[in-house]
């Protein structure tokens, strides 16, 4: 057996300790927060950029695949292993390594929680921009693979914007810097393709962040409207006028019904929609912008704006709705998140196609999502017990999708491709498009054994189909 | 083509199928592309063939404008001006595609970021003829891989730019240029927030501010600074990319202008030849094999062969 080979050799080169085999833990690791289940024949925590070197040479000499996992919190099931494969825990490589204050980067392993890093360099008066909203429990490095974003990209950019450079093992087992703290290093953006890449063209084992000041002046606002119509084109109607919010966040009437009964954050629950929007600056121009935004609000029928008296109102609004997800328990025990994006002046025309096609298979939906950025984030809520609820909610998943992409968009914001929308990637690209992505891939993994499967659907002949399990869209 | 609709309905696509035409495929031999020819020319005896310009459509409500590769970037800023938008990070002059050839940012890498965050989505010609798209059109998009990232700075070699959605951004109420002799450039990154540009030349700097004109005003009091008609003028000698805290160390280098925060380095010599780790250059040369097998894009150009001195070519 490869695998019991593999494991010994795993077992001498980390410490038999942080080799796991056992039936539990496995299972522990067979997925991330998707539905999407597979199956891992080993786990293992290395601590070292060596003990990384060693985990991805020993996978390559038993031909076995292998799985890099940060926290395990993507929905898209890219850290899902297939077949068997050795899943390499990053968890353990959690320290902050250097911050340069002056020049606002630093150095960080990719176990580093997203929220702590922010902690860590707070009394510097700095912060990580991309802040998804598991920022409490995601990783770097697992913002690194999906390219993860968050509210405050709207005005400052995606993940990759953030990262400098990335030590990386290699699919092969060999160590390279790509790019670093020189801006402009000779060569091709190593670093803009690994950004992103799931997994698929190695593991990340040290990360070179930017460090966003944090603003001089905040000013966070919610105002709520008599339909999610007024809501959307109230988004598009403030960018249009020339101002780019730091972020600018949307709930429906169900979400905030929700998410008032879980924070008590005071939300006005009869309306139909609340728009969060915080401008940051120096403290002029915050005030010059926000008036305008409240201005161009209420000519689109705002019934009221609420204006975050102090920092823990802030913070309690944020809360808000950063606890969506968690506040959906109350409705139903269980969701499906989808990440769409769509250009913002079709935010109107697709949530209302959101809403049929959620109705049409008799199913709950609730949105709560990056407005400004035109990242839906409908969430599907169902109870699994019920009979052929699974069917329904696949089928409603499909069709969020394509009208998503029909309409301009692309079919994931900051959540990546994984296993749950590899397949539908034809829609967005031909197969010159689709056969260049691959020849990347192939650039950096010619072997093929780094998270295989994901992204890039199966050729025609759809041999792989196979090794999509249960619970993916195929 | 000529036409556009700032109101943002397609005025139609950029003719790729031509251009691809031009390009050929795999037995049409070897090809270059040139922009407005600001960053040099074809090798002799190579085929050069030029991108479409025109702009397709700008969507000011999205913040986004598609135009093909051949098109003036000061021709697409001043069309993006007239709706209060910009592209911050296009360097001045040459052409759309040329600038992201090339991948060098504008002065304001700073504030506004490097050029190659500005691009969402490519249609671009590849070695083999065919018109591939990279990217999405949205300004947040993690759909697949990111080919668009490898485009930037890639000289042509991996296939040639012919459409692209370029992400843009507010113009500012208020720009403008200051100078001091007395703050040094640490003590400029921290007292302002975010500005658009600081400049240093080892004695003086200078800083570009943008925003309500109160804030700025209110800055250059409390940092001392004296407005000024622009940046000095750059040596062309040299683009040198060097992590930002060695600006230090360039003391008795020679003449130069460092970006202060971000390591682009105007200097009057060419930058001195970095060592390349052998594994970097394996993965670049496998990148150029897997989308360009004949090697026919833009035959000599090295990318490692004396850092990115936009004067090279």
């Amino acid at each position: 057996m490869p695998v019991d080979a593999l494991v010994a050799e795993l077992r001498r080169e980390l410490t038999p300790q942080r080799v796991r085999t056992g039936p539990s833990e496995l299972g522990l690791y067979r997925r991330d927060a998707s539905n999407i289940e597979g199956s891992a024949s080993v786990v293992a925590l290395p601590e070292t950029t060596a003990e990384v070197q060693a985990c991805v040479r020993a996978a390559v000499r038993h031909g076995v695949a292998f799985v890099p996992r940060g926290s395990g919190t993507g929905l898209a099931g890219g850290a899902t292993p297939l077949d068997g494969a050795l899943v390499i825990s990053l968890t353990k490589m959690d320290r902050v390594l250097s911050v340069d204050v002056e020049n606002r980067l630093a150095w960080v392993e990719p176990g580093v929680l997203n929220l702590d890093l922010t902690r860590a360099v707070a009394a510097h008066g700095l912060h990580f921009a991309p802040d998804p909203s598991s920022q409490q429990s995601c990783s770097i490095g697992g913002n690194v693979a999906n390219n993860s974003g968050g509210p405050h990209c709207l005005a400052d950019g995606v993940t990759s914007a953030h990262v400098l450079g990335v030590e990386v093992v290699l699919p092969d087992g060999s160590l390279a810097l790509l790019a670093g703290e020189a801006p402009e290093p000779d060569g091709l953006d190593l670093r803009g393709a690994f950004v992103g890449s799931e997994g698929m063209f190695g593991v990340a084992t040290k990360i070179c962040v930017r460090l966003t000041p944090n603003p001089p002046a905040v000013n966070t606002m919610l105002m709520d409207f008599d339909s999610v119509d007024a809501g959307a084109s109230t988004v598009s109607a403030v960018i249009a006028a020339g101002i780019l919010p730091a972020a600018l966040e949307m709930m429906d009437a169900l979400c905030i019904r929700a998410v008032e009964e879980f924070v008590h954050a005071g939300l006005p629950v009869d309306a139909a929609t609340v728009l969060l929007v915080e401008v940051t600056g120096q403290p002029h121009g915050v005030d010059a912008e926000s008036a305008r935004v409240v201005e161009i609000a209420r000519a689109h029928g705002a019934r009221s704006v609420r204006v975050a008296a102090d920092e823990a109102e802030r913070a309690l609004l944020w809360k808000g709705r950063k606890s969506a997800f968690g506040a959906i328990a109350r409705l139903q025990p269980n969701y499906y998140l989808h990440d769409t994006v769509v250009p913002r002046h079709k935010l109107p025309e697709v949530l209302a196609q959101v809403y049929e096609i959620a109705a049409r298979h008799l199913l709950m939906v609730m949105n709560v999502f990056h407005a400004g950025d035109g990242n839906l984030h409908p969430l599907l809520l169902y109870d699994k017990r019920e009979p052929g609820v699974m069917e329904r909610v696949y089928a409603a998943g499909d069709e969020i999708v394509r009208v998503s992409v029909a309409a301009g968009g692309v079919l994931s914001g900051e959540h990546g491709i994984g296993l749950e929308k590899r397949d539908y990637m034809p829609l967005m690209f031909g197969p010159a498009d689709l056969a260049a992505q691959a020849a990347l891939r192939r650039a950096f993994d010619p072997a093929g054994l780094a998270n295989p499967h994901k992204v890039l659907p199966s050729p025609a002949s759809c041999s792989d189909i196979q090794h999509v399990p249960h619970g993916a869209w195929v | 083509m000529d036409g556009m609709d700032v109101d943002g309905v397609s005025a139609g696509q950029i003719d790729l199928e031509r251009f691809a035409a031009e390009v050929g495929g795999r037995d049409a031999g070897e090809v270059a592309i040139a922009g407005a020819g600001t960053r040099g020319g074809a090798p002799p005896g190579v085929r050069t063939v030029h991108a479409p310009g025109g702009i397709a459509w700008f969507e000011p409500a999205e913040m986004t404008v598609c135009c093909g590769a051949g098109t003036p970037v000061d021709v697409l800023a001043a069309t993006l001006a007239e709706r209060g938008q910009r592209v911050g990070a296009l360097p001045a002059g040459g052409t759309v595609g040329g600038a992201l050839a090339a991948g060098s940012s504008a002065l304001t890498r700073l504030g506004h970021g490097p050029l190659r965050d500005a691009l969402l989505q490519a249609r671009y010609v590849s070695a083999a003829g065919e018109v591939v798209k990279a990217g999405g059109p949205t300004v947040k998009n993690v759909s697949g891989f990111d080919l668009c990232r490898v485009l930037v700075g890639s000289w042509g070699t991996l296939g040639f730019i012919g459409e692209v959605i370029l992400r843009t951004r507010p113009l500012p109420p208020v720009a403008k240029w200051y100078s001091t002799p007395s703050e040094t450039p640490s003590d400029l990154l921290a007292r302002l927030h975010r500005p658009a540009s600081v400049l240093w030349d080892g004695s003086t700097a200078w800083v570009l501010l943008e925003g309500h004109a109160d804030d700025i005003a209110a800055l250059a009091r409390g940092s001392g600074l004296v407005e000024c008609d622009g940046p000095p003028p750059l040596p062309a000698g040299g683009r040198w990319s060097i992590p930002p805290r060695q600006i230090g160390t360039l003391a008795g280098t020679g003449r130069y202008v460092a970006e202060v925060g971000v390591g682009i380095v105007h200097h009057e010599h060419p930058a001195p030849p970095r060592e390349v780790d052998p594994v970097v250059r394996t993965l670049n040369e496998r990148i150029k094999d897997e989308l360009d097998p004949w090697h026919r894009l833009n035959p000599g150009i090295d990318l490692f062969a004396a850092g990115p001195v936009p004067s090279r070519r």
